[in-house]
């Protein structure tokens, strides 16, 4: 079990502007690994991630980053790295210096400030624009700039808002690849995008906000587990489609069998995902079909995205 | 030694020594500060309200190249210099500089929406706020006293042996002295006023204007409010009286007079009276850009 001092914990978190509604009564406590904070604009993500941070303070409720406040600067910032979703720049600013005087205010000697800079622009992909100016970046060149700066100071926790906007294919696939290695060297990162497939590849957990509120917040498979009125998807790679489709139909809590194209899958949807493998493993001992694989096919972000919020981001 | 052990040392150096530390993050604040913002076309117009005597005072020294060198017109000369300073840099020069550089000094990375970049990095917000300060102090400091020793060079020199003598030998170099710490300190004063005033009001200008409206009124008022004005501690450090004619001479009513200590006591403690009230009010600053 992870201490408490590892993790982000929101105890009873409000916050108001003014009679607005930012986020209510917001309590959840995020392990080390990927975060996936999803929800429609207008819920809440951006508000959460400034609380975590201390950009804005919280009408009521606590919160702690690895057991430290926001009010402690220098121990906090040395912890965390955030990369805003605000494209803005210092006037005249350039690449490099973008990265270097944080971590000159953080005190690090110009030496090693220096390298960490060079460090982190490699990183990123920065190096050989990292002497020009940003406001002659391109929106992606920005967002990288921005990611640069976040992680130079080697956080323990990276928060990142809409990280994945403004980027090409290429350069998402890249970064995606750059998170994952970030969480595999044990950094806990939350990561908010509307890139729903893109963030789903990477994510360990899910956060699903609307309109203020945390809708549901766990494992992927564990909060799919629990949308019990959405029958589960679950595809069946086989050698007689045909045959476990029909065999299926037979069982009440089917509400769905769907042949690929190819002939050689099935998807099924069904109420009882326990009493269909049942079926598979009498199916296969009974030799009527050769079952290649059997995967869920809407255990992911999109899929409970989609069910507990809904296409047009209201509460389903 | 890795980032980590690195981090740590900085770290148990924080502990142990946090004004080492602080005193270090507002000296690499002042360092940025000042290469970002110094030598900027942003600040061409700062620039100008400085050297603009001092252009003048060349152009004046040139145009009178040949004209009589006696102790009249150098008296004359000192006069023109005490009103460079008493009526225009004090008045209008420092003091919209001041309006300038350190209403900017938050409000405008509120408006250019970078201030989070500095709520970002791991300096108390105290430390942000007497960083930039300083710096801005700094910036405002080096601008006009060279603009003033500019001006002080031209009217002097034409004097030749006589300005020499007036300037090492006589009061010269007094004057001089206390005219630079009348811009240190009134840059100080003013600089801390529209600080506190940006920290307060989302467009400074408006109280500006009404800062500059009492700042111009206060000589005729009770000297209880007289004490709550920049310029009435400024005045006490003048070393030449003037009497200018018509409205000007509101400017010049001689206040009651103070000492020096208590003079300069007075104003810094006015000073960083206003910057505690500075950084009690950044520590409740939202980043909320679209508020702004």
């Amino acid at each position: 079990m992870t201490s408490e001092n590892a993790k982000i914990v929101f105890d009873g978190v409000s916050k108001f502007y003014g009679e607005i509604l930012g986020v209510n009564r917001v309590s959840f406590s995020l392990d080390p690994g990927i975060t996936a904070l999803v929800g429609p604009n207008g819920s809440g993500k951006t508000t959460l991630m400034n609380l975590m941070t201390g950009l804005i303070q919280p009408t009521h409720g606590t919160v702690l980053v690895r057991g430290l406040s926001p009010s402690q600067p220098e121990d906090f910032f040395r912890q965390v790295g955030y990369c805003t979703q605000f494209d803005s720049f210092p006037r005249g600013v350039k690449g490099y210096d973008f990265v270097y005087w944080p971590l000159r205010l953080a005190r690090f000697p110009h030496a090693q400030a220096a390298q960490l800079a060079q460090d982190a622009l490699g990183r990123v992909g920065m190096q050989e624009a990292a002497n020009r100016r940003v406001a002659g970046y391109s929106k992606g060149m920005r967002q990288r700039i921005r990611l640069g700066q976040a992680i130079a100071h080697h956080p323990s926790v990276l928060i990142l808002d809409e990280p994945l906007n403004g980027l090409d294919p290429m350069a998402r696939a890249e970064m995606l690849a750059l998170f994952r290695a970030l969480a595999d060297e044990g950094l806990h990162l939350v990561i908010s995008s509307h890139i729903l497939e893109d963030v789903d590849r990477i994510s360990d957990r899910v956060v699903l906000m609307s309109s203020g509120f945390i809708v549901a917040e766990g494992q992927i498979q564990s909060v799919r587990s629990e949308v019990q009125d959405q029958p589960m998807q679950i595809l069946v790679r086989c050698s007689n489609a045909k045959r476990l489709a029909a065999e299926a139909f037979s069982l009440d809590h089917v509400v769905e069998a769907s042949i690929q194209n190819d002939g050689q899958g099935v998807l099924l949807r069904t109420t009882n995902a326990d009493e269909l493998f049942m079926l598979l493993n009498r199916a296969v001992v009974a030799g009527l079909v050769e079952i290649e694989a059997v995967a869920p096919a809407d255990e992911d972000v999109n899929s409970i995205y989609q069910y507990l919020i809904g296409s047009d981001g209201n509460l389903a | 030694m890795n980032v980590s052990e690195l981090s740590a040392d900085v770290l148990a150096g924080t502990r142990e020594q946090p004004w080492r530390v602080w005193r270090g993050q507002i000296g690499v604040l002042i360092q940025r500060e000042l290469r970002r913002g110094l030598f900027t076309k942003r600040r061409i117009w700062i620039y100008l309200l400085a050297f603009t005597p001092t252009l003048i005072t060349l152009i004046h020294r040139v145009g009178q190249f040949s004209d009589a060198v006696d102790a009249n017109s150098l008296r004359d000369e000192t006069q023109v210099l005490a009103g460079i300073v008493q009526l225009y840099y004090v008045k209008l020069g420092l003091f919209f500089a001041c309006m300038g550089i350190f209403s900017w000094l938050f409000r405008g990375e509120m408006v250019e929406r970078t201030l989070h970049y500095a709520f970002l990095s791991p300096v108390r917000r105290e430390v942000l706020v007497i960083g930039k300060f300083l710096a801005g102090a700094i910036t405002a400091i080096l601008l006009f006293e060279t603009a003033l020793l500019g001006c002080f060079y031209f009217i002097y020199s034409r004097f030749g042996a006589l300005g020499t003598a007036y300037v090492f030998h006589g009061p010269g170099l007094r004057q001089m002295g206390a005219y630079a710490l009348v811009i240190a300190l009134g840059a100080l004063g003013y600089g801390a006023v529209f600080l506190g005033l940006s920290l307060v009001f989302k467009n400074p200008i408006v109280p500006g204007a009404l800062f500059f409206g009492w700042e111009a009124i206060t000589p005729i008022l009770p000297r209880s409010l007289q004490l709550l004005s920049i310029t009435f501690y400024l005045k006490q450090l003048y070393p030449v009286r003037i009497t200018p004619p018509g409205i000007l001479s509101l400017f010049t009513i001689e206040p009651e007079p103070l000492s020096w200590f208590a003079t300069i006591g007075c104003l810094l403690c006015f000073t960083a009276s206003i910057l505690v009230f500075s950084c009690y009010r950044i520590r409740k600053v939202e980043i909320t850009y679209t508020a702004d």
